[in-house]
């Protein structure tokens, strides 16, 4: 899941500087998780930008904001409050926000800082799973990711600096080089650690595309 | 070949002094000191950006040491260099003549005194060492050959003999090695129990270590590096010598001092490395004291 937090109003507000008729746009998937583009937060902006002198033309929560024909249907259904609206407030992602961008000729402002990739450890809480590197590890690291729970991203094991187990960097975080080896301990493959590991970030010239239909995938 | 490695490949006890370079562009204090040590110590080992803070980086100060007739061991860590960037300044650093580098994975930037800057750790430690052994074999990180003469490197690393878990580390050292380092540098050895307990692990690899010297400063230093350091376990009884002494620096000489010559009469190492922090006059009495 995409992990987003809200922006600081007086961040939003000065960036709508210009805007007075706003369409406010939420997105039914990670952003509602985040609780930062639900119904609930789409109705919360409204109040706060009402309450600072903007007109809401309209508003809606996109089942997706990531899925660019999803996207262009929704703003058709919602034609009358797009042509009414000098602005457009994303509540979703930054991958929304540009979605959202593409299609409209007017200026989209993200309400929301786009975090990391991560897992909802419960209600309210997430935790950075996934770097997007494009060469996943995890076969050889106990399924647990070296370059996002290290924080030094180190390939070839801890370095010198954990202190009683935990990240010289995060003291509240457990050294992940050592969670790494307790569990290959525990899978009985030590030994896959063992082999020298280096990045390639030649492959990852951004922005990446892939195309399943005519197999031209760059990543 | 380097001082360095003739001193360990004779079987003399070899030392190494540690220094940093300035947070300023005058680096003739660090060259004076390693003037007047020069003929007591194998080489002189150059700090790059240490604890994270900005100031003239290892390879300015190599250079000028160099100029000034004492051999440099250059430190390189992969926080703020791509492998590009390594490679290129080890090549540059090769053309001065500097042979010995310590390869370190470093310091997290937000530890240090620009945490605004990209923590970078394109390579790691055993990243470093296999780009500077690749340079040694006439290529570089792409697979493409460099002109002339290949560079003539001697490569070390660091050690944590107070790590936990010990084996998860002992595999990183025997990835070092692998990757090409022939010597090491320990974190601070303060008890010669517990560093014997690691011995008697490592020594099974094939490479050299020089056990790492920080004379301590005062009870409250050591108990600072206790809290503070990781790697770093100071015994009470020599924290109590400290706080029981009138001249704790005096002490702190001494308890250095004493540790080298039992590391040295027990053959636990094949040498010292003494990182005086900012003391490097107490190098040479250091050394004075415990007989080498
Ligand atoms: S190694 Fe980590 S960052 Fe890379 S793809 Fe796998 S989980 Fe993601
Ligand atoms: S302490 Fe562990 S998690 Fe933290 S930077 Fe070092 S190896 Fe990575």
């Amino acid at each position: 899941m995409i992990i987003t937090t809200k922006k600081p109003v007086e961040e939003l507000l000065n960036d709508l500087r210009d805007a007075k008729n706003v369409l406010l746009v939420g997105c039914g998937e990670c952003a509602t998780v985040c609780k930062t583009g639900g119904e609930a937060d789409v109705e919360e902006m409204r109040a706060i930008l009402e309450a600072n002198g903007k007109t809401i033309a309209g508003s809606f929560v996109s089942e997706t904001c990531c899925n660019a024909l999803l996207v262009k249907k929704e703003l058709k259904n919602a034609k009358d409050a797009l042509g009414a609206a000098d602005a457009i407030v994303s509540l979703s992602c930054g991958d929304g926000t540009q979605t959202l961008g593409d299609q409209v000729e007017i200026p989209v402002y993200p309400a929301n800082n786009t975090m990391f990739l991560g897992e909802v450890v419960r209600q309210g809480i997430f935790k950075e799973a996934c770097r997007f590197c494009g060469d996943c590890v995890l076969a050889n690291t106990g399924a647990i990711c070296p370059v996002t729970q290290c924080a030094k991203s180190l390939a070839n094991g801890p370095c010198g600096g954990s202190k009683e187990g935990h990240c010289e960097v995060n003291p509240e975080t457990p050294c992940a080089w050592i969670e790494i080896y307790e569990k290959v301990k525990k899978l009985g493959q030590v030994d896959r650690l063992a082999a020298l590991s280096t990045k390639a970030h030649g492959e990852n010239v951004f922005p990446r595309t892939i195309n399943l239909k005519d197999g031209t995938a760059k990543v | 070949m380097s001082n360095l490695q003739k001193a360990f490949e004779s079987g003399k006890f070899a030392v190494t002094a540690e220094t940093a370079p300035s947070k300023g562009i005058d680096l003739s204090h660090q060259v004076s000191i390693a003037v007047s040590l020069k003929d007591r110590v194998d080489a002189l080992n150059v700090t790059d950006f240490q604890s994270s803070s900005l100031k003239a980086s290892s390879y300015g100060l190599v250079i000028k040491l160099i100029q000034a007739g004492v051999e440099p061991v250059m430190q390189m860590t992969g926080r703020d260099r791509s492998r590009m960037a390594i490679q290129g300044d080890f090549l540059a650093a090769a053309a001065f003549g500097v042979e010995n580098l310590l390869a370190l994975t470093g310091d997290h930037t937000s530890v240090g005194d620009c945490p605004d800057s990209m923590p970078v750790f394109d390579l790691d430690s055993v990243g470093i060492l296999n780009a500077a052994t690749q340079l040694m074999n006439g290529v570089d990180n792409g697979g493409n050959a460099l002109v002339g003469d290949a560079p003539k490197f001697y490569l070390g690393a660091s050690l944590t003999p107070e790590y936990d878990p010990i084996e998860l580390h002992l595999m990183k050292m025997k990835k070092k090695i692998d990757a090409g380092a022939k010597f090491f540098q320990t974190q601070g050895v303060y008890s010669i129990e517990s560093y014997k307990r690691f011995m008697d692990l490592a020594s099974k690899y094939d490479c050299y270590i020089m056990a790492g010297i920080i004379p301590l400063k005062s009870a409250g230093a050591a108990r600072y590096m206790n809290k503070n350091v990781p790697g770093i376990n100071v015994p009470d009884d020599l924290i109590d010598r400290l706080k029981n002494s009138k001249k704790p620096v005096q002490e702190g000489i001494l308890i250095a001092a004493e540790t080298i010559a039992a590391l040295k009469e027990q053959e636990l190492c094949h040498g010292v490395h003494i990182m005086a922090i900012g003391a490097e006059e107490n190098v040479a009495p250091i050394m004075d004291a415990a007989g080498i």
